[in-house]
């Protein structure tokens, strides 16, 4: 057995065990339920133009702006239209608007009179898409690596808890182990975030609000991906260390504290400077807040053609290094089973290296 | 070449603590060896060092010669000290992923899972999650494990705790038969009286060194004191006066007695017969908890 068929049964039943599980079912649902909810119900939701209660003759403003007209016949007939539902609005004789709760806007728009506009920066989003396309980023981010890294830290605990981990390691390199873990979470991770992107590309498409969104997020969702793998497998080796430190699944949120604010971090800085575009020029290299950041900065237009290329290869060189210290402290604390280990204690440890060099050295 | 898995001078301390004292001992192919010692002697150690899960600080494990390889460990079947298989899994899909794990083939590891669920009486218990079996169902379930990829080679710590005397037949006899077909087995156990009846070979650990070593027999037989024990119909408390006779203990028609060096047991023999019927007369040969007792101080 070389070593990829040994990695490919590891992660095989790490994938297998997750998509038994229900929660993680119902979660992936939800998430999928979101996306058709965020994307296409709206606007099929809608409805159509807002209703008009006008007495006699609708003003041209009012027909030119394409609204539903229901003709009145005085103006008490078109308060009571207005207060059972009838008709969003009502335009009086004298010109005043009458609405129930709010100002209709819409219909304020076309009776006003507006001054010309001169948009000097036209690509200009609108401010609540340029909230919500940060945010969306963000929380996919933060919730997929939070959620499968610590599966990933809670299965490496498991088999430590429960001793499997002996008769593992006695057929495969520990190396093989970490590995299969990492591969497992990370093919899951992106299954997961690639369903909701596909769900939610195709509702939007469906639900075509011809605004050009799905044109704007194409290119920053395609670059999402990568940075998503990458940025996930930079954690998900550190989430394997920490699993392998505890002896006991509920120690694992107290000593993984430190990935945890690696995630989390990144994700309130991205939430607060998601409209500072110096900000987010720097949290688009730091490689914890990179899978976010950059692809909000190419969403809005503001990131050169170059410069993901560029973070992503900052990104893989941190994942590197990454992947070598959460591999240092998986394997140096994997073995040993007396309590807690500490992280200074996992560090030095050589017990794995040994091993490895008792094998390589044949007899 | 004979199968034997070797322990050569194997060393090891965890911080200062010594822990293995240059422990050496074989496992010789077919027979079942028990491993035998006190809480803490390093019984685990040393099956850990063999397993490839801790590395000695000094000397080799070896099989039929050559040192532990990856590729020989995975042909062992091991069992952990506690119990450890997936809490969620099923008894099915954890034999079926050690198995493959161990370089099994899909088919292969199928056959081989039916068979063990099969003769350990797993049958009606095999799909359910681990978790829910009882302890014994649980234990049997690890030794399935242990077994699922046809070992040459068997390390089992403790395979005979919390089983029911019932379990711990069966379990005896799928050993037995790996013991047949040239398997090599070392178990370890606090239940000397199990170990007393089911091993071929018996090594003794205290305090991190291997006090006594080989086949069970001579080592009955060479920690054997010149001790009789003489059962007649009355009393046999004339013993007492017989010159070379050092009585241990009497209890009216029961005695236990050491011979001098020059004494001769056959004259003691006949000096009860002429005193009326002996009901039985014999060398005492010591129990493996008075062995154990004596080697472990």
């Amino acid at each position: 057995m070389n070593t990829y068929e040994a990695v490919r049964i590891v992660a095989a039943r790490e994938i297998r065990v997750k998509l038994r599980d229900k929660a993680f079912l119902f979660g992936t649902l939800f998430f999928l339920l979101f996306a058709v909810g965020g994307t296409a119900l709206p606007p099929l939701l809608a409805g159509g133009p807002p209703s008009v209660a006008v007495i006699g003759t609708a003003p041209a403003a009012l027909t030119a702006a394409d609204f539903e007209i229901h003709p009145v016949a005085d103006e008490a007939a078109a308060r009571a239209l207005v207060r059972d539902g009838g008709a969003d609005a009502a335009v009086l004789g004298d010109g005043t608007v009458v609405a129930l709760t709010d100002a209709p806007q819409d219909v304020v728009r076309a009776l006003s009179t507006a001054p010309a506009v001169e948009l000097l920066d036209p690509s200009g989003m609108d401010p609540v898409l340029s909230f919500l396309v940060p945010l969306f980023f963000a929380v996919i981010f933060f919730f997929t690596s939070l959620t499968f890294g610590l599966q990933i830290a809670m299965s490496v605990t498991e088999e430590k808890q429960t001793r499997v981990v002996e008769i593992l390691v006695a057929s495969v390199p520990v190396r093989v182990l970490l590995i299969g873990k990492v591969a497992a979470g990370a093919i899951l991770a992106l299954g997961q975030i690639a369903l909701i992107a596909i769900v939610a590309l195709a509702g939007m498409r469906i639900a075509d609000t011809g605004d050009g969104l799905v044109t704007m997020l194409t290119p920053a969702i395609g670059w999402f991906l990568p940075f998503f793998v990458v940025g996930f497998v930079m954690l998900a080796a550190l989430w394997a260390g920490v699993g392998a430190l505890v002896n006991r699944q509920e120690d694992i949120n107290a000593v993984s504290m430190p990935v945890q604010l690696a995630v989390i971090l990144p994700f309130f800085g991205v939430m607060m400077f998601g409209d500072n575009p110096a900000a987010m020029k720097i949290l688009s290299y730091v490689p914890f807040s990179a899978p976010s950041a950059m692809p909000v900065r190419l969403f809005h237009g503001d990131a050169a053609a170059w410069e993901p290329a560029v973070a992503l290869a900052v990104l893989a060189v941190a994942a590197v290094l990454m992947l070598a210290v959460g591999a240092r402290i998986y394997e140096g604390s994997l073995l040993r089973t007396n309590g807690r280990t500490s992280l200074a204690a996992a560090w030095r440890d050589r017990e794995a290296r040994r091993l490895a060099e008792l094998d390589t050295a044949q007899g | 070449m004979t199968k034997v898995l070797r322990l050569d001078g194997v060393s090891r301390r965890f911080g200062d603590r010594q822990v293995l004292h240059e422990v050496s001992f074989d496992v010789t192919a077919g027979r079942m060896t028990g491993f035998v010692g006190a809480n803490g002697a390093g019984k685990t150690t040393s099956m850990r060092i063999i397993m490839g899960v801790l590395a000695p600080d000094a000397g080799e494990v070896t099989w039929q010669g050559e040192r532990l390889t990856r590729a020989v460990r995975r042909r062992i079947g091991y069992m952990p000290e506690e119990r450890g298989l997936y809490p969620k899994m099923s008894v099915r899909d954890q034999l079926d992923y050690l198995g493959r794990l161990h370089g099994l083939g899909r088919d292969a590891v199928r056959r081989n899972a039916e068979e063990l669920i099969e003769r350990l009486s797993l049958g009606e218990r095999a799909g359910d999650p681990v978790e829910q079996l009882s302890l014994g169902n649980q234990q049997r379930a690890q030794i399935a494990a242990a077994l699922i990829h046809d070992p040459d080679i068997l390390v089992l710590d403790e395979p005979f705790s919390g089983l029911d005397p019932i379990a711990v037949d069966t379990v005896v006899d799928v050993l037995r038969e790996r013991t047949r077909r040239g398997v090599p087995v070392l178990f370890s156990s606090h239940q000397l009286d199990v170990v007393e009846r089911l091993c071929d070979d018996l090594v003794i650990i205290a305090g991190g060194r291997i006090r006594a070593a080989g086949g069970r027999a001579e080592l009955r037989a060479g920690h054997a004191l010149p001790r009789y024990a003489l059962t007649v119909d009355g009393d046999a408390g004339w013993l007492r006066d017989e010159p070379g006779v050092q009585l241990v203990d009497l209890d009216g028609a029961h005695a236990v007695f050491e011979l001098a060096p020059d004494a001769d047991d056959q004259r003691v023999l006949a000096a009860a017969l002429s005193r009326g019927p002996v009901r039985a007369f014999g060398p005492v040969t010591p129990s493996l908890a008075e062995i154990f007792r004596e080697v472990a101080r």
